[in-house]
């Protein structure tokens, strides 16, 4: 597939020095779900703001769906939807009012059909007459999606889409994400729920200190980095590891009856066969056996102490 | 250029003038009453005529001037300097829109805010005096044109604002003792030799003025020099707007 956004070398310098982006590359493909994790003051929201115009890039370029994000900036930013992390919102005006001048202000002529279907999807509909200021905030939130697909993008930012949403509000996020991703619509988005990244993204790209450090298939780094447990639960509490199984640089659980073995799911052996039977050496009775994989959010701490360090 | 755009926002901005339209209305009509109450009725009638032209009636172009020229500023200026209050023009930043179709939007609905105030006020006086106006269209471009210029630096004055304080600290220090100062009560000639030629640093005379001829075929300075005054205002503050296009300057970091 053809990437439909194209980042190369992309910088930000503020007057004072501090560079909040350290030469970003980047190629997204069409279609695809790319989340962007990465500690507060990683350059996300930079980066957002330097591809929507927002704020004027230092050097690099940008490139959306090919078009130039300065030379041909207007056919560049009519293919982007942008939601902001922070509710920016004119408190006085009407719901529908809000949602049609954004659907203007990209160029498309009215569509009330269109307004409609994505209020009821939102589940903004019966709110449509109300004043931005009577909403709750998640409602809040979900205006500001409404505005960013009320002109019908390709590629669409959703910087922190979830910050303070409920939980069963968040899943209803996620699958209008999932449908727009249906629907052929590119979608980036930032997070601090690693469990968001989990859930919908096709990709993930971690960003540190204006740097990418890695952008890999979700799958593909949770199989790569990912460290398993083997959790081997005993009749009954062991004052402490015998000395047989020494070698397998095991954990005691604090209740002194569970084994905890941490192996690397990239090696060739994992060694599971070896422990096994020393603990059946030992003369330990086993209860049950389990194994966990660590989560992203795991392997983004282990990422980013690393990255700083 | 993207028309529907600059609709969007025009309507938009609009619309914020409709919610508001009892206080738009009925403000420039009570001010416009009381200024003839005071200079009108209670010190006009000491005064005879002014060039010729009942005091009442003199007044009616300074005070159209007066409040077109503030509500100018004040629509502009807040109009652009809300949504980078409140965050929402990032919108603006991220559509596929130029710095000049945003400038058409906003100065527009601000100036067309001004003029209609201008038409309430015009028609507000035409109760209390006998006018006529002599030079209708002329009286029309100096209004649009006046109208359009200060709504422009009202603009620059939103842009270049960086709180509440600095919105309304051009318009109260630097702009209502101009138009005060410039002949919106009284005639130059009344003014002692001295103060007739400082008050020609004042721009705001060759307007009033210029406007005021449109009423009475008379005027302090020739109205040539009031158009080109009142273009070359207008020429200046859109080179200004340029240079804030061309540099992003306090609006794209």
């Amino acid at each position: 597939m053809a990437a439909i956004l194209s980042i190369s070398d992309l910088r930000k310098s503020y007057e004072g020095g501090f560079e909040a982006l350290k030469g970003v590359s980047l190629e997204i493909e069409e279609g695809e779900i790319l989340a962007l994790l990465g500690p507060n003051g990683a350059g996300k929201t930079t980066l957002i703001s330097a591809i929507c115009g927002i704020i004027n890039a230092t050097s690099g370029q940008v490139l959306v769906g090919g078009y130039c994000i300065e030379k041909d900036f207007r056919a560049a930013r009519s293919l982007i939807g942008l939601v902001p992390q922070e509710i920016n919102l004119e408190p006085f005006e009407k719901v529908i009012n809000s949602v049609r001048f954004s659907r203007g202000l990209f160029g498309k002529t009215r569509n009330d059909a269109l307004i409609e279907e994505i209020l009821k999807k939102l589940s903004l509909w019966d709110k449509r007459d109300s004043q931005i200021k009577e909403l709750s905030g998640g409602m809040k939130r979900r205006v500001l999606i409404a505005k960013a697909l009320s002109h019908e993008p390709r590629v669409l930012f959703l910087d922190e889409p979830t910050a303070g949403v409920d939980v069963e509000l968040r899943k209803d996020m996620w699958e209008v994400v999932q449908e727009l991703k249906d629907n052929g619509v590119t979608i980036i988005l930032t997070t601090h729920y690693i469990e968001e990244a989990e859930a919908i993204a096709d990709r993930v790209g971690v960003i540190t200190g204006g740097q990418i450090l890695l952008v890999k298939d979700k799958d593909e780094l949770m199989t790569q980095l990912g460290q398993k447990q083997l959790c081997v639960q005993l009749a009954g509490p062991i004052p402490e590891i015998p000395k047989a199984l020494a070698d397998h640089q095991l954990e005691l659980s604090t209740e002194g009856d569970t084994l905890i073995y941490t192996y690397d799911t990239k090696g060739e052996r994992t060694g599971i066969t070896a422990l096994l039977n020393d603990v059946a050496a030992a003369g330990l009775q086993l209860r049950d056996v389990s194994t966990r994989q660590s989560s992203l959010e795991d392997i983004f701490v282990g990422l980013v102490s690393g990255g700083q360090s | 250029m993207n028309w529907t755009a600059i609709w969007s926002i025009y309507r938009f901005e609009m619309h914020r003038f409709f919610r508001t339209l009892f206080q738009s209305f009925l403000s420039p009509v009570l001010s416009t009453s009381l200024y003839f109450v005071v200079f009108g009725a209670a010190i006009g009638s000491r005064i005879d005529q002014v060039e010729g032209i009942d005091y009442g009636a003199f007044i009616v172009p300074g005070l159209i001037m007066l409040s077109v020229m503030t509500q100018s500023i004040s629509n502009a200026s807040f109009g652009i300097y809300f949504p980078k209050f409140i965050g929402t023009v990032y919108e603006l930043l991220s559509a596929p829109v130029s710095f000049l179709e945003i400038v058409i939007g906003y100065v527009g609905a601000a100036a067309t805010k001004a003029l209609f105030i201008g038409v309430v006020i015009l028609a507000t006086a035409s109760l209390f005096v006998d006018l006529t106006i002599q030079h209708p269209l002329a009286m029309l471009l100096f209004l649009v044109l006046t109208c359009l210029s200060f709504a422009l630096m009202g603009f620059i004055i939103g842009i270049w604002a960086k709180n509440f304080e600095q919105l309304q600290l051009v318009p109260l220090l630097v702009v209502t003792p101009l138009v005060f100062l410039g002949g919106s009560f009284y005639s130059i000639s009344m003014l002692p030799p001295i103060w007739q030629k400082i008050t020609l640093f004042n721009p705001v005379v060759y307007l009033i003025s210029g406007f005021r001829w449109s009423f009475f075929g008379s005027s302090d300075v020739p109205v040539a020099v009031s158009l080109m005054a009142i273009t070359g205002f207008t020429a200046l503050c859109l080179g200004i707007i340029w240079w804030i296009f061309k540099t992003g300057w306090r609006i794209r970091a």
